[in-house]
């Protein structure tokens, strides 16, 4: 039996002209902005050999500076994780006043320039502060030292654990905590045994997200830091510095380590999305 | 164990979910606590746990003053409407969570810990599932694995909410009849919530009744379906039809016709009021003289053996609606005038 043969399409199917349209749109965008760009930054790493490249590296001040960033990132991500555990406890599994505050207060971070959370730890602890005399008479320094520029970063960083958690852990319910207590196990068991088991994670994705920023950091750290070469640089800092004096080879070196922690930070988060999707696709309804 | 609630108030942002509730659980027994949604039905069962406190009133585990205690303390197996069951552990790990978060020195070793979840899970009838994980179970199976788990603390008093509300009508039947039974053979204090009344009415020793926020009344299932105590309960329990009366010279009235049915002593003794029957309670009148409500037909419909009768009854213009059972032989044709009286009814005051 012959009969007209349709081609059947699905109501939300483009026209085939129309789809390679987009994705080729979608994809030169992506190339043009985003890859392009990194593979600028790793050829200008290696323009002169790897010789030079590593040799840029094993500067007294640029080892100086990667010590620094671990160290902001080592004492900041750990704030940030008991911080943001315990703030999306909070709103999630508690009904109090001032919550919807709270929440607001916890994307504060995200919506102000890092340079103005930058001015306000000058404003807070600078030598014309209400607080400066009384710091600088018994020999504290936060600013322009190590101190301040681990507050600047924790507050710029704050959000990503909490924001990651909150909507998890909202979804989750008390159930499971209700169901542990009911068994006879302390706040401290339940917390450890069934909570945490439970948004492991999307805690390690908040961690992950929270530690690229920290590291990445730029303007909230460069107000407070005071650039003193050695000291209280960090890294993008010295990339700056290096750059600024056309030491091109030596800024895009450490440049190169910057993008290859974010490439790595890509690389697990799509591991961890492709194992854990669903535990963490809750966490990303915001 | 015995459970007393005595004069409980629980408000929720000043808004009362229940409202001076009372009621004496005795040991061995299996309750049901029945009722529409937002009736406190749920409230009740997590006052008793310790899993809310009480604004006024308390709670007595045998003679001791329970209100006080915490959820731990209370020593309660509490199983969660929709399981709560740890997904990350195995079956064995969930079922002995209760006993391996015990200090150390109430805790059974490794092989005692082992053995007992053995002989839980062979009670639940899960043997041989002890690797899998909760998500590798059907509703049944993670239903009996929250029940193994609640039992392994071997509580005082076990209460379950809602606890066949999320499965199928097959496996909740089933569950219903192994939850019997089970009860039987361990002895426990049970307490479960339920929407069901056939679940009630079918699993418990005695049902009570809430509605917003009230205990409308406490009984076997003989009592609550057959001496409802308020309007409420008849028209909640069982299927029922309602009309207004009233009540005068000794013969209840419908819209200024006697009905033929004379008020007993638990019934109004004159005034307006409402009258229930069910609908099997009624018995046909032949003789047209004879005193009788009378109805026409609006619809009628077979339903398994019996034949239902849809009936508009008094003026025209605002008929009441009322369901009838009639013999299968019964014409009950669209129309047609049909004349009854209720054989057990009750009549509550407005």
């Amino acid at each position: 039996m012959a009969h007209k043969s349709f081609r059947l399409r699905s109501p939300t199917t483009e026209a085939p002209l129309a789809r390679y349209t987009l994705m080729a749109v979608a994809f030169l965008f992506l190339a043009l902005f985003l890859i392009l760009p990194l593979v600028a930054v790793f050829i200008e790493a290696f323009r002169r050999g790897a010789g030079e490249f590593f040799a840029s590296l094993d500067d007294p001040d640029t080892l100086a500076a990667i010590r620094l960033t671990l160290t902001v990132a080592g004492i900041a991500v750990p704030l940030n994780l008991v911080f943001g555990v315990a703030a999306a406890w909070a709103i999630a599994k508690f009904e109090f006043k001032g919550k919807a505050f709270l929440t607001t207060l916890i994307d504060l971070p995200f919506s102000v320039s890092p340079v103005i959370s930058g001015l306000v730890y000058v404003l807070l602890f600078g030598a014309g502060s209400a607080l400066g005399p009384w710091l600088k008479s018994h020999g504290i320094e936060i600013l322009f030292a190590v101190p301040g520029i681990v507050l600047a970063t924790v507050f710029v960083t704050f959000p990503f654990v909490a924001r990651e958690l909150i909507p998890l852990m909202q979804e989750q319910g008390t159930g499971d905590e209700e169901a542990a207590l009911s068994l006879g196990a302390s706040g401290w068991q339940t917390f450890w045994y069934v909570t945490l088991p439970n948004i492991k994670w999307g805690l390690l994705y908040g961690v992950l997200l929270c530690n690229a920023r920290a590291m990445g950091e730029f303007g909230a750290v460069s107000v407070v830091s005071g650039h003193i070469r050695g000291l209280t640089n960090t890294m993008p800092l010295h990339v700056e510095i290096l750059y600024n004096e056309y030491n091109f080879v030596a800024a895009f070196a450490v440049a190169s380590l910057l993008a290859a922690l974010a490439l790595v930070t890509l690389v697990v988060k799509t591991v961890l999305e492709l194992h854990y999707g669903a535990e963490i696709a809750a966490g990303r309804k915001h | 164990m015995d459970v007393s609630v005595k004069n409980i108030r629980k408000e929720f942002d000043r808004y009362p979910a229940l409202n001076d509730v009372s009621l004496d659980i005795r040991s061995g027994e299996l309750i049901a606590l029945l009722g529409p949604s937002g009736s406190g039905k749920t409230t009740l069962l997590r006052l008793i746990a310790g899993l809310e406190q009480p604004t006024l009133g308390k709670i007595y585990f045998g003679a001791e003053d329970a209100s006080h205690r915490t959820v731990q303390e209370r020593h309660v197996g509490f199983v969660f409407q929709h399981y709560a069951l740890f997904r990350h552990m195995t079956v064995a790990d969930n079922i002995a969570f209760g006993l391996t978060v015990r200090p150390r020195g109430e805790r059974p070793d490794k092989a005692e810990i082992r053995r007992r979840v053995g002989e839980l899970l062979e009670m639940v009838q899960l043997s041989g599932l002890e690797k899998r994980y909760p998500n590798q179970l059907s509703g049944g199976q993670r239903q009996r694995v929250a029940l193994a788990r609640a039992m392994a603390i071997e509580p005082k008093v076990l209460l379950l909410d809602e606890p066949f509300g999320a499965l199928d009508a097959k496996v909740r039947k089933e569950l219903r009849r192994w939850l019997r039974e089970f009860h039987d053979r361990t002895g426990h204090t049970t307490v479960f919530v339920t929407h069901d009344q056939e679940e009630a009415l079918e699993l418990a020793d005695r049902v009570v009744v809430m509605s917003q926020g009230a205990i409308e009344q406490v009984g076997s299932s003989d009592d609550v379906y057959d001496r409802p105590n308020s309007p409420f309960v008849f028209s909640f329990i069982g299927d029922s039809a309602s009309l207004p009366i009233r009540v005068a010279d000794g013969a209840v009235h419908f819209q200024d016709t006697p009905l033929g049915i004379t008020p007993r002593a638990s019934d109004i003794a004159s005034g307006a009021g409402t009258l229930f029957f069910r609908p099997q309670d009624v018995v046909l009148i032949e003789d047209p003289a004879a005193p009788a409500l009378e109805g026409r037909v609006a619809t009628s419909r077979r339903l398994a053996g019996t034949r239902i009768a849809d009936l508009d009854i008094g003026k025209p213009g605002a008929p009441h609606h009322v369901e009838i059972e009639v013999p299968l032989e019964a014409t009950a044709a669209t129309g047609t005038a049909i004349r009854f009286r209720p054989t057990r009814w009750k009549t509550f005051a407005e």
